[in-house]
């Protein structure tokens, strides 16, 4: 395999139905170096990427490897050529062990005893770069963090010389993802040069050397990371728009009324049968914000969908703006004020082959508003919708379309346009930002603050501690199905919070 | 190399012109294998279409059968809009049959006709709705995958048919043959003219085509068994109930295909008989009839008008050019495939994959022979 010194990527052009997604792109990648590719949803990083690893054929431009065109047909030109892709979502059978899915499109292996061969390929690699894994573990069982792991290494083996990370971290805790940053810095240390899609820009200052901006298709600008400012960054993103940080509003006064959701003794097994949630006891106030922050995996799920509904509860009680709710159904609960908007919203929150209208009133069609007796009133439902569409400047050619063709950030919109609607006793909001982009994701976070400043009380499950501590009155960290702590958030200490999602407890657990 | 896009949104042209295409592809394939089993294929499918179609008597038999096609593909469509693969329309057909058959029995001509023909009706339905909640409540209770238990229920359908025709209603009257007695003058159903077409089931089909439109449409009832089935977890998540419209909407599927079970009893045979006689596998092609109708209760009209005209026409083969049953069950099937076939190209559009506008060889490396395909 030669080594890839130098990748050239020339006015790389590209259409999907009329509009293009990359226009005229022109990049280089330098052996060891860390290229960030930075830009919002929708920007053409992913688009450009799949371009260089053969998945998508360019409509124009041209591909250098140390200065000789090549032509990538598909990924195993790509592959051959010495170019690694880990896509944001993941590519691994989940009934296959870590070794078997490393197998997999792998040449070079031996006739004899494979198995032995490629587990220790992976355990040597593992050491070399940083990232434990068991080759004899099954896939199902790893975590996200895991599987990214299972993901470079297999790369890794194919002999990828430069490596492409599609969003890489948007899975990743704040540690793994450290560890994710050490092991680049490994890659690049021998040569090998990486390519790192992402919108955040803190871990693109961290990590990379040179930083490429797309906005709308187009390279805004390159510059190197050593210097570069994050507001310069973010101006380069957005093109100069101003995008106000969201921020609290004052608290409502506190009342001495019933808090808007208690929780006692909550209980909930996660799907492997082990409870997730242990015997966790909270309240929240009217017009309360409580950020719930930790790693994933320590219950936050299931405690999203047992407030929800979805998920029973093994015990405790729960009890919403003074009614006992435990045991209730979803509707049920949802009729004592409690909205949820869900972790995936592509899975949970939106039906794509029904209307971007239907799909407005979700779970709210049964309301008089919309339905006479058995019947739908379509107009109703028609103008409720259009009325969120522009409140939230939802971009869909109209409320009869698709709500699948949305993207991510819009039916993130329309999700909250339909669970923030009135003044709802409990929000509860599990990473509502997640994958979307700055415009998006401040939108939601001032929406989440409005509704507290008009009296809900918003649950916000989140992995992104900056969210955590700007928009919470006080932060829950949740560690093995408990609060370790319960903390007012007034000169919060970050590295104090980090500790305890780590499981560095301190003595008085909530 | 030919790629394949995914689609955005298929519009309604898009939808009609794949229709359109996969019947073509399907009569296509057909074709040849009448010409397989040495038939000509022109004069073959000719024959088959003029059969039904093209005499005052092929389309009265045309309609006749298309009665139970039009009402089974409507309760189909309607449990595959929410994504529940009822395949038991053959069974709930023959249960609607039963029930009705059970109920003649005890009325005798007890009652005019007025009241008794809306009682049978009633009975139908019921039958083939309990039949088909059957396999719903094994669905939402024991997580029974639906596809197995109505195909399975068929069969048993099929074999308690029998054992009553056989055994305990076997008619004293039908000097020996396997039918009941037949059915007393007010219980049978008035035809159209010379032509067998039993009209107060199609008025009842014609009907139900409308009703089940506009329950699909403009109900909160339809609004769930929808969101039910383009995203279940979604519907979950928005506080549906998802038991409640699985069996609320398979006791629909399967009444709609009872009430064409009365229409076979009632209307064309006056007995309860074989059950292969009853049905002759309306329940079957009655699938062909809801994706032909691309799930619309409303084209599941004119759809179950064409399966009945093949039908028709698959009679007329076996008399005219000596070809076997088989033929007309192979066309049904080619005809199934396509329109499954159909599906995949409305969400995903052909195209030729554009290549990049240099060619050269890959530098070091394996390198690889120009114009080999990844």
């Amino acid at each position: 395999m030669a080594r890839i010194e130098s990748l050239e990527l020339r006015d790389i052009r590209k259409e999907f139905d009329g509009a293009a997604a990359n226009d005229g792109i022109s990049l280089t990648v330098r052996s060891g170096e860390v290229l960030a590719l930075l830009g919002e949803n929708g920007a053409g990083k992913t688009t450009l990427m799949n371009i260089l690893y053969g998945l998508y054929a360019p409509d124009a431009g041209e591909i250098l490897v140390n200065g000789a065109r090549v032509r990538i047909a598909g990924p195993a030109d790509a592959i051959r050529m010495g170019i690694g892709m880990v896509h944001q979502h993941f590519m691994l059978v989940g009934r296959h062990t870590v070794a078997e899915n490393a197998a997999l499109g792998l040449r070079g292996v031996p006739f004899l005893r494979p198995g032995a061969w490629v587990a220790g390929r992976i355990r040597e690699f593992s050491k070399r770069y940083g990232m434990a894994v068991r080759p004899e573990a099954p896939v199902w069982q790893l975590s996200a963090g895991e599987r990214q792991k299972v993901e470079i290494l297999k790369a890794l083996l194919k002999g990828a010389e430069l490596l492409i990370l599609d969003e890489p971290t948007s899975v990743l805790t704040d540690s793994e993802a450290s560890e994710l940053f050490a092991a680049v810095r490994r890659m690049t240390a021998e040569g090998k040069s990486v390519v790192f899609i992402s919108h955040k820009l803190t871990e693109v200052l961290a990590v990379s050397t040179r930083i490429a901006v797309l906005r709308k298709g187009r390279l805004a600008g390159t510059v190197p990371a050593a210097g570069a400012g994050r507001a310069e960054l973010a101006r380069l993103m957005t093109g100069g728009d101003v995008i106000s940080a969201a921020a609290r509003g004052p608290r409502i006064a506190e009342d001495a009324g019933a808090p808007a959701l208690a929780v006692e003794g909550l209980t909930v097994l996660g799907d492997l049968g082990p409870a997730a949630v242990s015997g966790l006891s909270f309240t929240l106030a009217r017009g309360e914000i409580l950020g719930v922050a930790g790693v994933s995996g320590n219950g936050q799920r299931e405690l999203g969908e047992a407030l929800a509904g979805l998920r029973p509860a093994e015990a405790g009680s729960l009890v919403v703006a003074g009614v006992d709710a435990s045991g209730r159904s979803p509707r049920a609960l949802r009729d004592l004020g409690m909205r949820h908007i869900p972790e995936e919203r592509l899975r949970l929150g939106v039906v794509g082959s029904m209307s971007v209208a239907d799909n407005a009133v979700l779970s709210c069609h049964r309301d008089p508003r919309f339905a006479k007796g058995p019947f739908l009133d379509r107009a109703a439902i028609r103008a409720h919708a259009q009325g969120i569409v522009d409140a939230y400047g939802i971009m869909t050619p109209s409320a009869d379309a698709r709500a699948g063709a949305l993207s991510g950030g819009n039916i993130q919109k329309l999700i909250l346009g339909r669970e923030t609607e009135g003044t709802p006793a409990v929000i509860v909001a599990s990473h509502p930002t997640c994958g979307l982009d700055i415009g998006a994701a401040e939108f939601v976070r001032s929406r989440l603050c409005a509704k507290a400043a008009q009296g809900s009380a918003v649950l916000l499950i989140s992995e992104d501690l900056d969210e955590v501590l700007r928009l919470s009155d006080r932060v829950a960290v949740m560690f093995e199905g408990r609060f370790a702590a319960v903390l007012p958030n007034s000169g919060l200490d970050r590295g104090r919070v980090m500790l305890l999602m780590a499981g560095g407890g301190e003595a008085g657990r909530d | 190399m030919i790629e394949f896009a995914p689609r955005p949104e298929p519009s309604a042209a898009d939808r009609a012109l794949v229709t359109l295409g996969a019947l073509c592809s399907g009569l296509a394939l057909a074709a040849l294998a009448f010409l397989l089993m040495g038939a000509h294929p022109g004069r073959a499918m000719a024959a088959v279409f003029s059969g039904s179609f093209m005499s005052a008597y092929g389309l009265g038999e045309t309609a006749t059968k298309a009665i139970p096609l039009i009402l089974s593909g409507i309760g189909l469509s309607l449990a595959f809009r929410g994504r529940l693969w009822n395949i038991g329309a053959e069974g709930q057909l023959l249960a609607g049959a039963t029930a009705a058959t059970g109920l003649a029995l005890a009325l005798q001509d007890s009652l005019p006709a007025p009241l008794a023909v809306p009682l049978l009706f009633a009975a139908g339905a019921a039958g083939g709705a309990a039949l088909a909640a059957l396999a719903g409540w094994l669905k939402t209770r024991f997580r029974v995958n639906e596809v197995v238990s109505t195909l399975m229920l068929n069969y048993i359908c099929a074999e308690l048919v029998q054992h009553l025709v056989y055994g305990p209603w076997k008619g004293p009257s039908q000097s020996g043959f396997p039918y009941t007695d037949n059915f007393a003058a007010p219980l049978v159903l008035p035809v159209l003219g010379a032509t067998r077409i039993h009209w107060p089931t199609l008025v009842l089909a014609l009907a139900s085509a409308a009703a089940a439109w506009v329950l699909v449409h403009r109900t909160r009832f339809g609004f769930e068994l929808r969101a039910m089935g383009g995203n279940p977890d979604a519907a979950a998540c928005a506080g549906m109930n998802a038991s409640r419209t699985t069996l609320l909407v398979m006791a629909a599927s399967g009444g709609l295909a009872g009430l064409a079970g009365v229409g076979e009893v009632a209307g064309i045979h006056r007995h309860l008989t074989y059950p292969w006689a009853v049905s002759s596998g309306y329940g079957y092609a009655a699938i062909i009839v809801a994706w032909v109708a691309g799930l619309d209760p409303l084209l599941a009209v004119p759809a179950g008008l064409f399966l009945g005209g093949i039908m028709v026409g698959g009679d007329a083969i076996q008399i005219s050019m000596g070809l076997p049953a088989a033929a007309i069950s192979l066309f049904n099937g080619l005809l199934l495939l396509c329109l499954m076939a159909g599906e995949f190209f409305l969400r995903y559009r052909p195209r030729r994959r554009a290549r990049t506008s240099d060619l050269s060889p890959v530098p070091g490396g394996a390198g690889k022979p120009e114009g080999k395909t990844a």
